[in-house]
Protein backbone atom coordinates (compact mmCIF):
# COMPACT_ATOMS: atom_id res chain seq x y z
CA UNK A 1 0.00 0.00 0.00
CA UNK A 2 0.94 3.55 -1.15
CA UNK A 3 1.47 6.02 2.20
CA UNK A 4 1.35 9.54 2.29
CA UNK A 5 3.19 11.74 4.98
CA UNK A 6 2.52 15.36 5.25
CA UNK A 7 5.42 17.56 7.10
CA UNK A 8 5.69 20.70 7.74
CA UNK A 9 8.63 23.20 7.82
CA UNK A 10 8.09 25.33 11.09
CA UNK A 11 10.74 27.07 13.62
CA UNK A 12 13.08 24.36 15.64
CA UNK A 13 11.37 23.81 18.77
CA UNK A 14 14.27 24.90 20.53
CA UNK A 15 14.38 27.93 20.08
CA UNK A 16 12.77 30.80 21.84
CA UNK A 17 10.61 33.33 19.36
CA UNK A 18 10.67 36.84 19.19
CA UNK A 19 7.36 39.32 18.33
CA UNK A 20 8.63 41.52 15.34
CA UNK A 21 9.05 45.24 16.71
CA UNK A 22 5.90 46.32 14.99
CA UNK A 23 3.41 43.66 16.25
CA UNK A 24 2.57 42.35 12.68
CA UNK A 25 4.18 38.81 13.47
CA UNK A 26 6.55 36.62 14.58
CA UNK A 27 10.37 37.35 13.35
CA UNK A 28 11.34 34.78 11.74
CA UNK A 29 14.32 35.81 10.20
CA UNK A 30 17.92 33.55 10.82
CA UNK A 31 15.78 31.55 13.04
CA UNK A 32 16.72 27.88 12.81
CA UNK A 33 13.63 26.12 10.99
CA UNK A 34 13.28 22.34 10.66
CA UNK A 35 10.55 19.72 10.17
CA UNK A 36 7.70 19.82 13.04
CA UNK A 37 8.59 17.00 15.58
CA UNK A 38 4.75 15.43 15.03
CA UNK A 39 5.77 15.58 11.21
CA UNK A 40 8.75 13.55 11.94
CA UNK A 41 6.97 11.09 13.93
CA UNK A 42 4.62 10.49 10.58
CA UNK A 43 7.78 10.09 8.88
CA UNK A 44 8.74 7.78 11.41
CA UNK A 45 5.42 5.59 11.03
CA UNK A 46 5.62 5.35 7.01
CA UNK A 47 8.73 3.91 7.22
CA UNK A 48 8.65 1.67 9.50
CA UNK A 49 5.56 0.35 8.13
CA UNK A 50 7.48 -0.02 5.06
CA UNK A 51 10.25 -1.69 6.91
CA UNK A 52 7.57 -3.65 7.85
CA UNK A 53 6.46 -4.98 4.48
CA UNK A 54 2.97 -3.40 4.79
CA UNK A 55 3.82 -0.15 2.97
CA UNK A 56 4.99 -0.20 -0.49
CA UNK A 57 5.67 3.36 -1.16
CA UNK A 58 6.51 6.33 0.79
CA UNK A 59 5.38 9.63 -0.49
CA UNK A 60 6.49 12.92 1.62
CA UNK A 61 4.54 16.06 0.96
CA UNK A 62 5.21 19.79 1.65
CA UNK A 63 3.25 22.82 0.55
CA UNK A 64 5.51 26.05 1.52
CA UNK A 65 8.01 28.23 0.42
CA UNK A 66 11.55 26.74 -1.73
CA UNK A 67 13.17 26.73 1.70
CA UNK A 68 11.13 23.46 2.43
CA UNK A 69 12.13 21.24 0.09
CA UNK A 70 15.22 20.94 2.91
CA UNK A 71 12.15 19.38 4.87
CA UNK A 72 11.27 17.20 1.88
CA UNK A 73 14.97 16.02 1.50
CA UNK A 74 15.21 15.20 5.48
CA UNK A 75 12.24 13.11 4.62
CA UNK A 76 13.66 11.37 2.03
CA UNK A 77 16.87 10.65 3.82
CA UNK A 78 14.85 9.16 6.60
CA UNK A 79 13.79 6.59 4.01
CA UNK A 80 10.63 8.15 1.89
CA UNK A 81 10.29 7.31 -1.91
CA UNK A 82 10.10 10.49 -3.51
CA UNK A 83 8.33 14.09 -2.30
CA UNK A 84 6.32 16.34 -3.67
CA UNK A 85 6.38 19.95 -3.01
CA UNK A 86 3.50 22.12 -3.50
CA UNK A 87 5.48 25.15 -3.82
CA UNK A 88 4.21 28.87 -2.76
CA UNK A 89 5.27 31.84 -0.85
CA UNK A 90 2.01 33.01 1.01
CA UNK A 91 0.83 32.51 4.51
CA UNK A 92 -1.02 28.79 3.82
CA UNK A 93 -3.99 28.13 6.64
CA UNK A 94 -5.01 25.14 7.91
CA UNK A 95 -7.66 24.88 5.50
CA UNK A 96 -5.53 25.69 2.27
CA UNK A 97 -3.41 23.30 3.10
CA UNK A 98 -6.14 20.34 3.53
CA UNK A 99 -7.65 21.40 0.27
CA UNK A 100 -4.25 21.27 -1.61
CA UNK A 101 -3.21 18.00 0.16
CA UNK A 102 -6.74 16.56 -0.66
CA UNK A 103 -5.43 17.12 -4.24
CA UNK A 104 -2.62 15.35 -3.63
CA UNK A 105 -5.04 12.50 -2.35
CA UNK A 106 -6.69 12.49 -5.34
CA UNK A 107 -3.33 11.99 -7.41
CA UNK A 108 -1.76 9.91 -5.75
CA UNK A 109 -4.56 7.18 -4.16
CA UNK A 110 -2.75 6.40 -1.26
CA UNK A 111 -4.45 3.99 1.31
CA UNK A 112 -2.91 5.49 4.14
CA UNK A 113 -1.95 9.65 5.05
CA UNK A 114 -0.16 10.48 7.99
CA UNK A 115 0.55 14.07 9.69
CA UNK A 116 1.32 15.36 12.66
CA UNK A 117 -1.63 16.11 15.21
CA UNK A 118 -0.38 19.79 15.27
CA UNK A 119 2.34 22.34 13.85
CA UNK A 120 4.13 23.75 16.71
CA UNK A 121 4.36 27.29 15.24
CA UNK A 122 0.78 28.14 14.89
CA UNK A 123 -0.51 25.13 17.43
CA UNK A 124 -3.32 24.49 14.94
CA UNK A 125 -4.54 21.06 15.24
CA UNK A 126 -6.62 21.20 12.40
CA UNK A 127 -4.99 19.97 9.36
CA UNK A 128 -5.52 16.46 9.36
CA UNK A 129 -8.79 16.40 10.60
CA UNK A 130 -9.81 18.57 7.52
CA UNK A 131 -8.05 16.93 4.96
CA UNK A 132 -10.15 14.15 6.37
CA UNK A 133 -13.53 15.77 5.98
CA UNK A 134 -12.50 17.00 2.27
CA UNK A 135 -11.68 13.65 1.25
CA UNK A 136 -14.40 11.84 3.16
CA UNK A 137 -12.02 9.61 4.66
CA UNK A 138 -12.32 8.33 8.52
CA UNK A 139 -9.72 9.93 10.68
CA UNK A 140 -7.35 8.58 13.50
CA UNK A 141 -6.31 11.69 14.94
CA UNK A 142 -3.79 11.50 18.16
CA UNK A 143 -2.39 7.91 17.43
CA UNK A 144 0.05 6.42 19.80
CA UNK A 145 -0.79 3.03 18.00
CA UNK A 146 -1.43 1.93 14.52
CA UNK A 147 -1.92 -1.34 13.08
CA UNK A 148 -2.82 -2.50 9.53
CA UNK A 149 -5.28 -5.00 9.65
CA UNK A 150 -6.33 -6.53 5.85
CA UNK A 151 -8.57 -3.40 4.68
CA UNK A 152 -9.04 -2.07 8.16
CA UNK A 153 -6.77 0.22 10.37
CA UNK A 154 -7.07 -0.14 14.54
CA UNK A 155 -5.56 3.20 15.70
CA UNK A 156 -4.86 3.80 19.79
CA UNK A 157 -5.80 7.75 20.29
CA UNK A 158 -4.27 9.72 23.31
CA UNK A 159 -7.72 11.60 24.61
CA UNK A 160 -7.95 13.37 27.43
CA UNK A 161 -9.39 10.48 29.75
CA UNK A 162 -6.77 8.07 28.59
CA UNK A 163 -6.72 6.01 25.82
CA UNK A 164 -9.25 4.87 23.21
CA UNK A 165 -9.14 2.58 20.40
CA UNK A 166 -11.28 3.00 16.76
CA UNK A 167 -11.04 0.77 13.70
CA UNK A 168 -11.34 2.63 10.00
CA UNK A 169 -11.93 1.50 6.40
CA UNK A 170 -9.06 2.20 4.41
CA UNK A 171 -8.04 4.63 2.73
CA UNK A 172 -7.71 6.43 6.29
CA UNK A 173 -6.47 9.85 7.35
CA UNK A 174 -4.14 9.38 10.82
CA UNK A 175 -2.48 12.16 12.94
CA UNK A 176 0.56 11.17 15.18
CA UNK A 177 1.11 11.99 18.51
CA UNK A 178 4.27 12.33 20.73
CA UNK A 179 3.80 8.30 21.95
CA UNK A 180 3.72 7.01 18.37
CA UNK A 181 7.67 5.75 18.08
CA UNK A 182 10.59 7.59 18.88
CA UNK A 183 11.85 8.95 15.24
CA UNK A 184 15.58 8.05 13.68
CA UNK A 185 17.93 10.43 12.70
CA UNK A 186 19.16 10.33 9.38
CA UNK A 187 22.63 8.89 8.71
CA UNK A 188 25.09 11.03 6.44
CA UNK A 189 24.75 8.23 3.26
CA UNK A 190 21.57 8.19 3.69
CA UNK A 191 21.55 12.19 3.49
CA UNK A 192 23.83 12.27 0.52
CA UNK A 193 21.35 9.67 -1.18
CA UNK A 194 17.98 11.60 -0.67
CA UNK A 195 19.57 13.77 -2.96
CA UNK A 196 19.01 11.76 -5.86
CA UNK A 197 15.56 11.07 -5.03
CA UNK A 198 13.11 12.20 -7.01
CA UNK A 199 11.28 15.57 -6.38
CA UNK A 200 8.24 16.92 -8.04
CA UNK A 201 7.08 20.56 -7.86
CA UNK A 202 3.89 22.13 -8.24
CA UNK A 203 2.17 25.04 -7.65
CA UNK A 204 -1.28 25.72 -6.07
CA UNK A 205 -2.78 27.11 -9.35
CA UNK A 206 -1.46 23.51 -11.01
CA UNK A 207 -4.38 21.49 -8.50
CA UNK A 208 -6.43 24.64 -8.84
CA UNK A 209 -6.61 25.60 -5.30
CA UNK A 210 -6.96 29.20 -3.81
CA UNK A 211 -4.45 29.34 -1.03
CA UNK A 212 -6.03 33.10 0.31
CA UNK A 213 -7.72 32.74 3.45
CA UNK A 214 -10.67 34.94 5.18
CA UNK A 215 -8.71 34.89 8.31
CA UNK A 216 -6.70 37.84 8.44
CA UNK A 217 -3.38 38.46 11.31
CA UNK A 218 -4.32 41.60 12.77
CA UNK A 219 -1.73 41.57 15.47
CA UNK A 220 0.92 39.44 17.30
CA UNK A 221 1.83 40.42 21.30
CA UNK A 222 4.22 39.01 23.59
CA UNK A 223 2.19 37.20 26.66
CA UNK A 224 2.22 38.56 29.77
CA UNK A 225 5.40 38.02 31.59
CA UNK A 226 5.40 37.06 35.21
CA UNK A 227 7.45 38.98 37.13
CA UNK A 228 10.34 36.23 38.63
CA UNK A 229 10.00 35.35 42.44
CA UNK A 230 12.19 34.33 45.56
CA UNK A 231 13.53 30.94 46.33
CA UNK A 232 13.07 30.15 49.47
CA UNK A 233 15.42 28.68 51.96
CA UNK A 234 13.55 25.76 53.43
CA UNK A 235 9.97 23.44 53.46
CA UNK A 236 9.13 25.88 56.61
CA UNK A 237 9.46 29.12 55.11
CA UNK A 238 7.67 28.12 51.75
CA UNK A 239 4.27 26.42 53.66
CA UNK A 240 4.31 29.97 55.53
CA UNK A 241 4.97 31.92 52.14
CA UNK A 242 1.95 29.83 51.01
CA UNK A 243 -0.31 30.35 53.45
CA UNK A 244 0.00 33.97 54.50
CA UNK A 245 2.01 35.91 51.61
CA UNK A 246 -0.10 34.11 48.65
CA UNK A 247 -2.81 32.79 50.77
CA UNK A 248 -3.59 29.26 48.85
CA UNK A 249 -3.05 27.16 51.15
CA UNK B 1 -26.25 35.70 15.85
CA UNK B 2 -26.23 32.84 17.18
CA UNK B 3 -24.09 30.23 18.45
CA UNK B 4 -24.32 26.80 18.88
CA UNK B 5 -22.17 25.04 21.54
CA UNK B 6 -21.20 21.80 21.97
CA UNK B 7 -21.24 19.86 24.88
CA UNK B 8 -18.22 17.87 26.37
CA UNK B 9 -19.93 14.88 28.15
CA UNK B 10 -18.40 11.48 29.33
CA UNK B 11 -20.18 8.39 31.55
CA UNK B 12 -23.46 10.62 31.37
CA UNK B 13 -21.92 13.46 32.90
CA UNK B 14 -21.54 17.14 31.45
CA UNK B 15 -17.97 18.07 31.92
CA UNK B 16 -17.44 21.09 33.10
CA UNK B 17 -15.39 22.55 30.27
CA UNK B 18 -18.96 23.36 28.71
CA UNK B 19 -20.06 25.67 30.96
CA UNK B 20 -16.23 27.90 30.17
CA UNK B 21 -17.13 27.54 26.34
CA UNK B 22 -20.94 29.10 27.64
CA UNK B 23 -18.72 32.00 28.83
CA UNK B 24 -17.28 32.31 25.69
CA UNK B 25 -20.47 32.14 23.55
CA UNK B 26 -22.01 35.04 26.03
CA UNK B 27 -18.98 37.57 25.50
CA UNK B 28 -19.43 36.61 21.64
CA UNK B 29 -23.57 37.80 22.40
CA UNK B 30 -26.83 36.21 20.47
CA UNK B 31 -28.57 33.27 21.64
CA UNK B 32 -26.42 30.68 23.08
CA UNK B 33 -28.00 26.84 21.99
CA UNK B 34 -25.82 23.56 23.27
CA UNK B 35 -25.90 20.52 21.56
CA UNK B 36 -25.42 17.22 23.45
CA UNK B 37 -24.98 14.28 21.21
CA UNK B 38 -24.38 10.82 22.40
CA UNK B 39 -26.40 7.88 23.38
CA UNK B 40 -28.82 7.72 26.50
CA UNK B 41 -27.65 11.21 26.95
CA UNK B 42 -30.78 12.99 29.11
CA UNK B 43 -29.32 13.42 31.79
CA UNK B 44 -26.45 15.45 30.58
CA UNK B 45 -29.29 17.43 28.38
CA UNK B 46 -31.07 18.69 31.56
CA UNK B 47 -27.33 19.29 33.21
CA UNK B 48 -26.55 21.54 30.18
CA UNK B 49 -30.28 22.90 30.21
CA UNK B 50 -28.98 24.86 33.54
CA UNK B 51 -25.83 26.76 32.70
CA UNK B 52 -26.99 30.61 32.66
CA UNK B 53 -27.35 32.19 29.23
CA UNK B 54 -28.50 29.09 27.22
CA UNK B 55 -31.79 29.51 25.17
CA UNK B 56 -31.90 25.74 24.13
CA UNK B 57 -30.60 22.62 24.81
CA UNK B 58 -30.63 20.66 21.15
CA UNK B 59 -30.02 16.61 21.63
CA UNK B 60 -29.00 13.98 19.70
CA UNK B 61 -29.42 11.09 21.20
CA UNK B 62 -28.55 7.98 18.83
CA UNK B 63 -26.00 5.01 18.75
CA UNK B 64 -24.15 6.14 15.75
CA UNK B 65 -22.96 9.30 18.66
CA UNK B 66 -22.09 6.92 20.60
CA UNK B 67 -18.26 7.66 21.79
CA UNK B 68 -18.58 11.00 19.81
CA UNK B 69 -16.58 9.69 16.96
CA UNK B 70 -15.22 12.03 14.64
CA UNK B 71 -17.20 11.48 11.66
CA UNK B 72 -20.64 11.23 12.48
CA UNK B 73 -20.21 13.76 15.36
CA UNK B 74 -18.40 16.05 12.08
CA UNK B 75 -21.27 15.21 9.66
CA UNK B 76 -23.80 16.48 12.70
CA UNK B 77 -22.34 19.58 13.40
CA UNK B 78 -22.16 20.44 9.34
CA UNK B 79 -25.73 19.88 9.37
CA UNK B 80 -26.60 22.27 11.82
CA UNK B 81 -24.42 24.81 11.64
CA UNK B 82 -26.54 26.45 8.83
CA UNK B 83 -28.77 27.67 11.71
CA UNK B 84 -25.33 29.67 13.39
CA UNK B 85 -22.81 32.18 12.90
CA UNK B 86 -20.65 30.54 15.79
CA UNK B 87 -19.78 26.78 16.40
CA UNK B 88 -17.99 26.68 19.43
CA UNK B 89 -16.57 23.74 21.59
CA UNK B 90 -13.99 22.98 23.78
CA UNK B 91 -10.62 22.60 23.16
CA UNK B 92 -10.68 19.10 24.52
CA UNK B 93 -9.77 15.87 22.26
CA UNK B 94 -12.87 15.73 21.51
CA UNK B 95 -13.72 19.55 20.49
CA UNK B 96 -9.93 19.41 18.39
CA UNK B 97 -11.25 16.16 16.86
CA UNK B 98 -14.52 17.38 15.50
CA UNK B 99 -14.39 21.12 15.13
CA UNK B 100 -11.69 21.02 11.82
CA UNK B 101 -14.06 18.25 10.45
CA UNK B 102 -17.28 20.66 10.16
CA UNK B 103 -14.70 23.40 9.44
CA UNK B 104 -13.91 22.21 6.13
CA UNK B 105 -17.43 20.72 5.66
CA UNK B 106 -18.64 24.45 5.79
CA UNK B 107 -15.26 25.59 3.53
CA UNK B 108 -14.75 27.91 6.53
CA UNK B 109 -11.43 27.79 8.61
CA UNK B 110 -11.30 26.84 12.27
CA UNK B 111 -9.38 29.71 14.98
CA UNK B 112 -8.38 27.01 17.74
CA UNK B 113 -7.86 27.37 21.22
CA UNK B 114 -9.32 31.13 21.72
CA UNK B 115 -8.62 32.56 25.20
CA UNK B 116 -10.15 35.72 24.56
CA UNK B 117 -13.24 37.05 22.64
CA UNK B 118 -12.15 41.01 21.26
CA UNK B 119 -15.94 41.43 19.20
CA UNK B 120 -17.99 38.62 16.91
CA UNK B 121 -15.33 38.36 14.02
CA UNK B 122 -11.86 38.62 16.16
CA UNK B 123 -10.13 36.72 18.70
CA UNK B 124 -6.84 36.15 20.38
CA UNK B 125 -5.01 32.83 20.42
CA UNK B 126 -1.60 31.50 21.79
CA UNK B 127 0.20 30.83 19.00
CA UNK B 128 4.53 28.78 19.47
CA UNK B 129 3.62 27.32 22.56
CA UNK B 130 2.42 30.49 24.45
CA UNK B 131 5.29 32.43 23.50
CA UNK B 132 3.27 34.98 21.53
CA UNK B 133 -0.68 35.92 21.54
CA UNK B 134 -2.50 36.67 17.85
CA UNK B 135 -5.12 38.34 17.15
CA UNK B 136 -7.15 36.97 14.08
CA UNK B 137 -9.90 38.26 12.35
CA UNK B 138 -12.45 36.03 10.27
CA UNK B 139 -14.66 37.06 7.81
CA UNK B 140 -15.92 33.78 7.50
CA UNK B 141 -19.86 33.85 7.28
CA UNK B 142 -19.64 31.07 10.29
CA UNK B 143 -16.95 30.83 12.96
CA UNK B 144 -15.77 27.56 13.83
CA UNK B 145 -13.99 27.99 17.10
CA UNK B 146 -12.63 25.69 19.65
CA UNK B 147 -11.86 27.39 23.69
CA UNK B 148 -9.18 27.20 26.20
CA UNK B 149 -11.07 26.68 29.48
CA UNK B 150 -8.65 28.78 30.97
CA UNK B 151 -9.79 31.91 29.12
CA UNK B 152 -12.88 31.88 30.42
CA UNK B 153 -14.60 31.80 33.73
CA UNK B 154 -17.32 29.23 33.45
CA UNK B 155 -20.86 30.54 34.01
CA UNK B 156 -22.99 29.24 36.50
CA UNK B 157 -25.71 27.17 36.67
CA UNK B 158 -28.99 28.91 37.85
CA UNK B 159 -30.80 28.46 34.25
CA UNK B 160 -33.69 26.08 32.90
CA UNK B 161 -33.49 25.93 28.82
CA UNK B 162 -35.96 23.79 26.57
CA UNK B 163 -34.58 20.55 25.66
CA UNK B 164 -35.81 19.89 22.13
CA UNK B 165 -34.61 16.28 20.26
CA UNK B 166 -32.49 16.52 16.97
CA UNK B 167 -33.42 14.36 14.14
CA UNK B 168 -30.78 14.43 12.14
CA UNK B 169 -28.82 10.77 11.77
CA UNK B 170 -25.55 10.79 10.22
CA UNK B 171 -24.71 7.13 8.38
CA UNK B 172 -20.97 6.03 9.38
CA UNK B 173 -19.71 2.85 7.92
CA UNK B 174 -16.15 4.35 8.23
CA UNK B 175 -14.95 4.14 11.85
CA UNK B 176 -16.07 1.60 14.57
CA UNK B 177 -15.75 1.88 18.38
CA UNK B 178 -13.24 -0.40 19.92
CA UNK B 179 -12.23 -0.06 23.14
CA UNK B 180 -11.37 2.41 25.18
CA UNK B 181 -9.30 2.62 28.59
CA UNK B 182 -10.05 5.73 30.79
CA UNK B 183 -7.60 6.11 34.02
CA UNK B 184 -9.30 6.04 37.19
CA UNK B 185 -8.84 8.40 39.78
CA UNK B 186 -10.66 9.84 43.02
CA UNK B 187 -8.50 13.21 42.30
CA UNK B 188 -10.12 16.14 40.61
CA UNK B 189 -9.96 16.51 36.84
CA UNK B 190 -6.47 18.38 35.70
CA UNK B 191 -8.38 21.13 33.95
CA UNK B 192 -10.77 21.91 36.87
CA UNK B 193 -8.58 21.36 39.83
CA UNK B 194 -7.56 24.33 42.14
CA UNK B 195 -4.39 22.92 42.83
CA UNK B 196 -1.96 20.75 40.71
CA UNK B 197 1.34 18.85 42.07
CA UNK B 198 2.94 17.69 38.57
CA UNK B 199 6.24 15.78 38.62
CA UNK B 200 8.80 15.43 35.97
CA UNK B 201 11.71 13.34 35.03
CA UNK B 202 13.05 14.22 38.12
CA UNK B 203 11.31 11.56 40.00
CA UNK B 204 13.18 8.72 38.64
CA UNK B 205 10.34 6.18 38.24
CA UNK B 206 6.50 5.44 38.40
CA UNK B 207 7.01 3.80 41.68
CA UNK B 208 8.57 7.42 43.07
CA UNK B 209 4.74 9.23 41.93
CA UNK B 210 3.85 7.99 45.06
CA UNK B 211 5.71 11.18 47.14
CA UNK B 212 2.85 13.12 45.70
CA UNK B 213 0.16 11.17 46.36
CA UNK B 214 0.05 12.53 50.21
CA UNK B 215 0.32 15.87 49.29
CA UNK B 216 -2.15 16.06 46.54
CA UNK B 217 -4.54 13.94 49.08
CA UNK B 218 -3.66 17.04 51.78
CA UNK B 219 -4.57 19.42 49.10
CA UNK B 220 -7.01 18.26 47.01
CA UNK B 221 -4.69 18.15 44.14
CA UNK B 222 -4.80 16.57 40.75
CA UNK B 223 -1.61 15.15 39.64
CA UNK B 224 -0.23 15.99 36.15
CA UNK B 225 3.18 15.09 34.96
CA UNK B 226 5.59 16.42 31.99
CA UNK B 227 5.93 14.58 28.78
CA UNK B 228 9.59 13.02 30.13
CA UNK B 229 7.79 11.47 32.67
CA UNK B 230 4.65 10.01 30.57
CA UNK B 231 7.09 9.24 27.37
CA UNK B 232 9.48 7.40 30.06
CA UNK B 233 6.87 5.49 31.35
CA UNK B 234 6.18 6.64 34.80
CA UNK B 235 2.47 7.84 34.48
CA UNK B 236 -0.34 7.70 31.59
CA UNK B 237 -0.24 10.34 28.76
CA UNK B 238 -3.71 11.77 30.48
CA UNK B 239 -1.29 13.13 32.77
CA UNK B 240 1.02 15.39 30.54
CA UNK B 241 0.45 19.29 30.86
CA UNK B 242 1.81 21.14 28.51
CA UNK B 243 1.95 22.49 24.73
CA UNK B 244 0.97 19.23 23.29
CA UNK B 245 -0.91 18.12 26.70
CA UNK B 246 -3.21 19.41 29.06
CA UNK B 247 -3.33 23.35 29.33
CA UNK B 248 -4.06 24.07 33.75
CA UNK B 249 -4.23 27.47 35.30
CA UNK B 250 -5.06 26.71 39.02
CA UNK B 251 -5.00 28.73 42.13
CA UNK B 252 -1.25 27.10 42.76
CA UNK B 253 0.92 24.67 40.76
CA UNK B 254 3.52 22.79 41.81
CA UNK B 255 6.04 21.35 39.87
CA UNK B 256 8.47 19.02 41.10
CA UNK B 257 11.73 17.39 39.30
CA UNK B 258 10.63 19.31 35.85
CA UNK B 259 12.88 21.47 34.25
CA UNK B 260 10.78 23.95 32.64
CA UNK B 261 10.93 23.53 28.81
CA UNK B 262 9.33 25.97 26.67
CA UNK B 263 6.60 22.92 26.15
CA UNK B 264 6.13 22.48 29.52
CA UNK B 265 5.76 26.25 30.55
CA UNK B 266 3.32 26.10 27.72
CA UNK B 267 0.52 24.86 29.78
CA UNK B 268 0.94 25.94 33.31
CA UNK B 269 2.24 29.68 33.33
CA UNK B 270 -1.19 31.32 33.96
CA UNK B 271 -1.18 29.05 36.97
CA UNK B 272 -1.70 32.07 39.70
CA UNK B 273 0.68 31.18 42.28
CA UNK B 274 3.85 28.75 40.92
CA UNK B 275 6.08 26.58 43.44
CA UNK B 276 9.02 24.74 41.55
CA UNK B 277 11.28 21.91 43.51
CA UNK B 278 14.48 21.19 41.49
CA UNK B 279 17.93 20.38 42.82
CA UNK B 280 19.48 22.49 40.03
CA UNK B 281 19.34 26.39 41.03
CA UNK B 282 19.50 26.81 36.94
CA UNK B 283 16.47 25.32 36.23
CA UNK B 284 14.64 27.82 33.78
CA UNK B 285 11.46 26.60 36.08
CA UNK B 286 12.19 29.11 38.24
CA UNK B 287 12.50 31.92 36.00
CA UNK B 288 8.30 31.45 35.91
CA UNK B 289 8.19 30.30 39.56
CA UNK B 290 6.91 32.64 42.61
CA UNK B 291 8.50 30.24 44.98
CA UNK B 292 11.19 28.05 44.50
CA UNK B 293 13.00 25.76 46.53
CA UNK B 294 16.69 24.30 45.77
CA UNK B 295 17.30 20.98 46.89
CA UNK B 296 16.65 16.98 46.39
CA UNK B 297 12.64 16.23 46.07
CA UNK B 298 13.05 12.81 47.89
CA UNK B 299 14.22 14.81 50.79
CA UNK B 300 11.93 17.91 50.27
CA UNK B 301 8.33 16.14 49.71
CA UNK B 302 8.49 13.94 52.84
CA UNK B 303 8.67 16.62 54.65
CA UNK B 304 6.22 19.21 52.96
CA UNK B 305 3.68 16.33 53.53
CA UNK B 306 4.55 16.37 57.28
CA UNK B 307 4.29 20.11 57.42
CA UNK B 308 1.13 20.83 55.52
C1 LIG C 1 6.74 18.66 19.86
C2 LIG C 1 7.03 18.64 21.31
C3 LIG C 1 5.98 18.72 22.20
C4 LIG C 1 6.22 18.69 23.56
N1 LIG C 1 5.16 18.79 24.41
C5 LIG C 1 5.39 18.78 25.74
C6 LIG C 1 4.31 18.92 26.67
O1 LIG C 1 3.14 19.06 26.29
N2 LIG C 1 4.60 18.89 28.00
C7 LIG C 1 5.88 18.74 28.47
O2 LIG C 1 6.08 18.71 29.70
N3 LIG C 1 6.90 18.62 27.61
C8 LIG C 1 6.68 18.62 26.26
N4 LIG C 1 7.74 18.46 25.43
C9 LIG C 1 9.06 18.07 25.99
C10 LIG C 1 9.89 19.21 26.54
O3 LIG C 1 10.64 19.80 25.51
C11 LIG C 1 10.86 18.66 27.61
O4 LIG C 1 11.66 17.65 27.03
C12 LIG C 1 10.17 18.06 28.84
O5 LIG C 1 9.20 18.98 29.33
C13 LIG C 1 11.18 17.74 29.90
O6 LIG C 1 10.57 17.11 31.01
P1 LIG C 1 11.22 17.22 32.46
O7 LIG C 1 11.32 18.63 32.85
O8 LIG C 1 10.45 16.30 33.34
O9 LIG C 1 12.64 16.53 32.24
P2 LIG C 1 14.10 17.17 32.28
O10 LIG C 1 14.20 18.31 31.36
O11 LIG C 1 15.02 16.02 32.13
O12 LIG C 1 14.20 17.77 33.75
C14 LIG C 1 14.27 16.99 34.89
C15 LIG C 1 14.53 17.95 36.05
O13 LIG C 1 14.48 17.23 37.27
C16 LIG C 1 15.48 17.76 38.13
N5 LIG C 1 15.82 16.70 39.10
C17 LIG C 1 16.38 15.49 38.84
N6 LIG C 1 16.51 14.79 39.98
C18 LIG C 1 16.04 15.56 40.99
C19 LIG C 1 15.91 15.39 42.40
N7 LIG C 1 16.30 14.26 43.00
N8 LIG C 1 15.39 16.41 43.12
C20 LIG C 1 15.00 17.57 42.52
N9 LIG C 1 15.09 17.77 41.19
C21 LIG C 1 15.61 16.79 40.44
C22 LIG C 1 16.62 18.13 37.22
O14 LIG C 1 17.44 19.13 37.83
C23 LIG C 1 15.89 18.65 35.98
O15 LIG C 1 15.69 20.04 36.04
C24 LIG C 1 7.53 18.54 24.05
C25 LIG C 1 8.59 18.48 23.16
C26 LIG C 1 8.36 18.53 21.80
C27 LIG C 1 9.50 18.47 20.85
N1 LIG D 1 2.09 23.60 4.90
C1 LIG D 1 2.00 22.31 5.19
N2 LIG D 1 2.65 21.38 4.44
C2 LIG D 1 2.58 20.06 4.73
N3 LIG D 1 1.89 19.58 5.76
C3 LIG D 1 1.22 20.44 6.55
C4 LIG D 1 1.24 21.84 6.31
N4 LIG D 1 0.50 22.43 7.27
C5 LIG D 1 0.05 21.44 8.08
N5 LIG D 1 0.49 20.24 7.64
C6 LIG D 1 0.26 18.91 8.25
O1 LIG D 1 -0.76 19.00 9.20
C7 LIG D 1 -0.26 18.74 10.52
C8 LIG D 1 -1.01 19.56 11.53
O2 LIG D 1 -0.86 20.94 11.27
P1 LIG D 1 -1.83 22.05 11.88
O3 LIG D 1 -3.21 21.58 11.65
O4 LIG D 1 -1.49 23.28 11.12
O5 LIG D 1 -1.48 22.15 13.33
C9 LIG D 1 1.24 18.98 10.41
O6 LIG D 1 1.95 18.25 11.39
C10 LIG D 1 1.51 18.46 9.00
O7 LIG D 1 1.56 17.04 8.97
Amino acid sequence: MKVLVAVKRVIDYNVKIRVKADHSDVDLTNVKMAMNPFCEIAVEEAVRLKERGVATEVVAVTIGPKAAQEQLRTALALGADRAVHVETEERVESLAAAKLLAKVVEEEQPQLVILGKQAIDTDNNQTGQMLAALAGLPQGTFASEVAVEGDKLQVTREIDGGLQTVELTLPAIVTTDLRLNEPRYAKLPDIMKAKKKPLDVKSPADLGVEVASKLTLLKVESPAERKGGIKVGSVDELVDKLKNEAKVL
Amino acid sequence: MSVLVLAEHHDGILVGATAHVVAAAKAIGGDVDILVAGENVGAVAEAAAKLDGVAKVRVADHAVYAHQLAEPMGALLAELAGDYSHVLAAASTTGKNVLPRVAALKDVSQISEIVEVVDADTFKRPIYAGNAIATVKSADSLKVITVRSTGFDAVAAGGSAAIEAVDFVADNAQSTFVKQELAESDRPELAAAKVVISGGRGMGSGENFKLLDGIADKLGAAIGASRAAVDAGFVPNDMQVGQTGKIVAPELYIAVGISGAIQHLAGMKDSKVIVAINKDEEAPIFQVADYGLVGDLFEILPELESKL
